[in-house]
């Protein structure tokens, strides 16, 4: 019934020039087909249930990690104690690469990369959260930004030597033999998930202030030394 | 830690070193040796990174009196019930084995920086290419009218680790049925900022649970302290009516103390006590007196290396340096540790020399699950360490962050002692 009304008034935003938030998000007509890809795992609309992943009604302005009696990853049971929200830009970053946010999430999923489905596909679940005219607009540079890394920073061949002195710093918390206890493990990650992670943390989509910090100050070389001296930490 | 093989016949090894390691060093031979004083947060580290990253091509002398080295980080959380003792203990046993540092437990009683050599009190002569001063804290004679070292079981200072916190709990379960907890808080500089309010914030928790009567007095010579809005809305919080601040503006500062009749007087007002902790001036520990590298209370440093301004063969970390922004706590001590410790490899043995990067974090739990922190970047400048960026915990944050917090604390404490001595 929900969805009946709402639908409507969603779309009908759309035609409607210039100010609309769905207009500004994509179109969710379109967005229905591109949620196909989400279907086999996610279910939406009235009487959606969790299932393999969490049902997502609501999801805009809700805490990530947030149904109870789901079992969510404790990537994603962290990300959710640090404060991350799901807003359209933090759903933007996550569909674009889940991994950018949540390194060790459940959800295996390659990511969408094109801007545009994104954008159609957020109008689309934006439906399904209450009150969708209140959702806050996005930052207007958050819609349609890429925020997958530049794959020349993913290129970037580490020095090991230095990221073993750069390391230095990080084993005050983080631990060496890879347990995870109140910190999580960086060793032996794949050097392209570490890079990802830290540029998300120094770019501030990821929340943790503490983080932020440490990458903050990392040049792009300095986060690739440090990926190639940890993945082969033991 | 699994025991291989290799470590298996470090253990011997290093046993036979660790006796005879004075010996064997005035028998002189080509390495180049480093000596380092004082087991603690930056000088465990700067041993283990020297000793495990010149693998060898180094030889260090660790000297430190104390076979167990008891950490002041968490000793407020062994007053609130939230840890053992034993919890907080560390032994040197590792690094002698695993990275072949010559441990010698002994004190140094003096520095000839001409003939480079260190005296320990067992009578025995280190000589150093390199010589790292990590003492910690002293304090200052004096600081608090009425108070001396000599006092210190009366009114325990609980402020080194170990026997004097173990003391400091036995006094405050001990206390009467809604007796009075005072502290003396100290002025700045002092080894971590927030350890007194910390502090303050489990005694009250360990009182509440056991003697919810009981009263708490701070009588603080500082306007203000570190963290001081988390901690008062925390004590808001928890311990409502329990703890009574008594700043700067209201005389904190004004104090004495009487150890036989175990009062305290603030601003001219008499108060009987039943514990009182006395945390009084603080000054670098007195080896780096004695080896004449201090300016007033602390040693000079300099921000890229940790070098004493008085001596570029000798090097200043942690509580004891004067180094510019950086808090004295034992992450700063365990990240100048790193830095000093790769540019003093650079100088011996040629290793590439990384720009110094510092940071710190301070966290403080306020009560169960309600933990808070502080932390910072540092850059080293010309002048000084300098401060880059930092962040603090926010007022009002919801229980699921400041439990985060609290665990990410947790994981700290087991990942720089596992820095210092694994
Ligand atoms: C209550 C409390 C809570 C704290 N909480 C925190 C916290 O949460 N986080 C944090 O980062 N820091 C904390 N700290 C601060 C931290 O303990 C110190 O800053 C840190 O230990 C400093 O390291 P250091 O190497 O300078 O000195 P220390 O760790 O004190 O080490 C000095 C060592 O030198 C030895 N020594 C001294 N003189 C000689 C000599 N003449 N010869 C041989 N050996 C000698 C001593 O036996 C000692 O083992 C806390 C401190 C206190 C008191
Ligand atoms: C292969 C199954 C799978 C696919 C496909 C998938 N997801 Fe997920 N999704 C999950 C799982 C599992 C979780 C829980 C993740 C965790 O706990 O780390 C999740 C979590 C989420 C969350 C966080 C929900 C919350 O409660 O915090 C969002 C949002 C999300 N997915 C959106 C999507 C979208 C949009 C798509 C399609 C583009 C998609 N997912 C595709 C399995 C999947
Ligand atoms: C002050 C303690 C501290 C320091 C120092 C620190 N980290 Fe972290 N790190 C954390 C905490 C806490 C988390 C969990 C943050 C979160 O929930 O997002 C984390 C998370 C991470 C993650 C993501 C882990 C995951 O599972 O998603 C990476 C990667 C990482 N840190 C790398 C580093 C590197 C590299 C350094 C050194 C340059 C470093 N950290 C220094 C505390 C620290």
């Amino acid at each position: 019934m929900r969805v009946a009304f709402v639908l409507p008034l969603a779309l009908a935003a759309l035609v409607v020039a210039g100010a609309s938030f769905a207009e500004a998000i994509g179109d969710a007509e379109k967005g229905e087909k591109i949620f196909n890809q989400c279907s086999g795992c996610h279910q939406v609309g009235s009487g959606a249930k969790d299932r393999i992943g969490p049902h997502l009604n609501g999801v805009f302005g809700s805490k990530a990690g947030d149904h109870e009696g789901y079992r969510y990853s404790n990537s994603m049971q962290r990300a959710r104690a640090d404060g991350l929200v799901w807003t359209a830009q933090t759903l933007d970053t996550f569909i674009e690469n889940p991994k950018t946010l949540v390194s060790k999430t459940r959800m295996s999923f390659r990511g969408i990369k094109n801007a545009q489905e994104r954008a159609d596909l957020l109008a689309y679940l934006r439906i399904y959260s209450d009150d969708p005219a209140n959702i806050p607009e996005a930052e207007p540079t958050a819609i349609g930004t890429d925020h997958d890394l530049d794959p020349a920073i993913l290129a970037l061949k580490g020095d090991a030597e230095y990221g073993a002195y750069l390391s230095s710093e990080c084993l005050t918390c983080h631990r060496a033999d890879g347990s995870s206890d109140g910190i999580p493990a960086i060793t032996q990650w794949p050097e392209e998930d570490f890079v990802i992670a830290m540029h998300a943390y120094k770019r501030k989509l990821r929340p943790h202030p503490a983080m932020q910090m440490m990458a903050g100050r990392l040049s792009d070389d300095e986060i690739a030394a440090l990926a190639a001296y940890f993945k082969d930490l033991d | 830690m699994k025991l291989n093989r290799r470590m298996f016949i470090g253990t011997g090894a290093a046993a036979a070193a660790s006796l005879q390691a004075p010996a064997v060093l005035a028998a002189g031979h080509g390495k180049p040796r480093v000596v380092v004083i004082g087991g603690g947060a930056g000088g465990a580290t700067a041993a283990r990174y020297i000793a495990k990253d010149s693998k060898g091509e180094i030889d260090v002398t660790l000297v430190e009196p104390t076979r167990t080295y008891y950490t002041c980080f968490f000793s407020n959380l062994y007053l609130g019930g939230f840890k053992e003792m034993d919890d907080l203990g560390h032994s040197y046993g590792t690094l002698a084995a695993k990275y072949g540092i010559n441990v010698v437990h002994d004190w140094a009683v003096d520095v000839d920086r001409d003939s480079k050599t260190v005296a320990l009190a067992g009578g025995a002569s280190l000589p150093y290419d390199k010589l790292i001063l990590s003492p910690g804290i002293d304090f200052v004679d004096g600081a608090v009218e009425g108070w001396s070292v000599a006092a210190q079981n009366a009114m325990p200072h609980a402020y080194k680790g170990g026997s004097q916190t173990e003391l400091l709990k036995a006094q405050i379960m001990n206390m009467p049925e809604g007796g009075t907890f005072a502290m003396v808080a100290p002025p700045n500089p002092y080894r971590c900022p927030p350890g007194p309010y910390e502090r303050i914030s489990m005694v009250a928790h360990q009182l509440k649970a056991n003697n919810p009567t009981a009263k708490i007095i701070v009588a603080d010579p500082k306007p203000k302290f570190s963290k001081m809005a988390l901690f008062q809305e925390g004590w808001g919080n928890h311990y409502d009516g329990m703890v009574d601040w008594i700043g700067e503006d209201f005389g904190g500062g004004n104090v004495s103390v009487n150890p036989d009749a175990m009062t305290l007087t603030i601003d001219g007002e008499e108060t009987k006590v039943d514990v009182c902790n006395v945390i009084p001036a603080m000054k670098a520990g007195r080896i780096a007196e004695m080896a004449g590298v201090t300016d007033g209370n602390w040693a000079p440093v300099n921000a890229a290396d940790m070098s004493s301004k008085a001596d570029a063969d000798v090097y200043v970390l942690g509580d004891a340096s004067q180094q510019g922004d950086m808090p004295k706590s034992g992450f700063s001590a365990n990240s100048q540790a790193k830095v000093c410790a790769n540019a003093v490899r650079g100088a011996l043995t040629g290793s590439r020399v990384f720009p110094a990067k510092f940071s710190n974090t301070c966290w403080s739990l306020i009560d169960t699950n309600d933990g808070v922190k502080v932390g910072a970047t540092y850059e080293a400048t010309d002048e000084k360490i300098a401060k880059v960026d930092g962040f603090i915990s926010q007022t009002g944050e919801d229980a699921e962050t400041r439990k985060a917090t609290y665990e990410e604390s947790e994981g700290w404490y087991t990942g720089i002692t596992t820095d210092m001595f694994t």
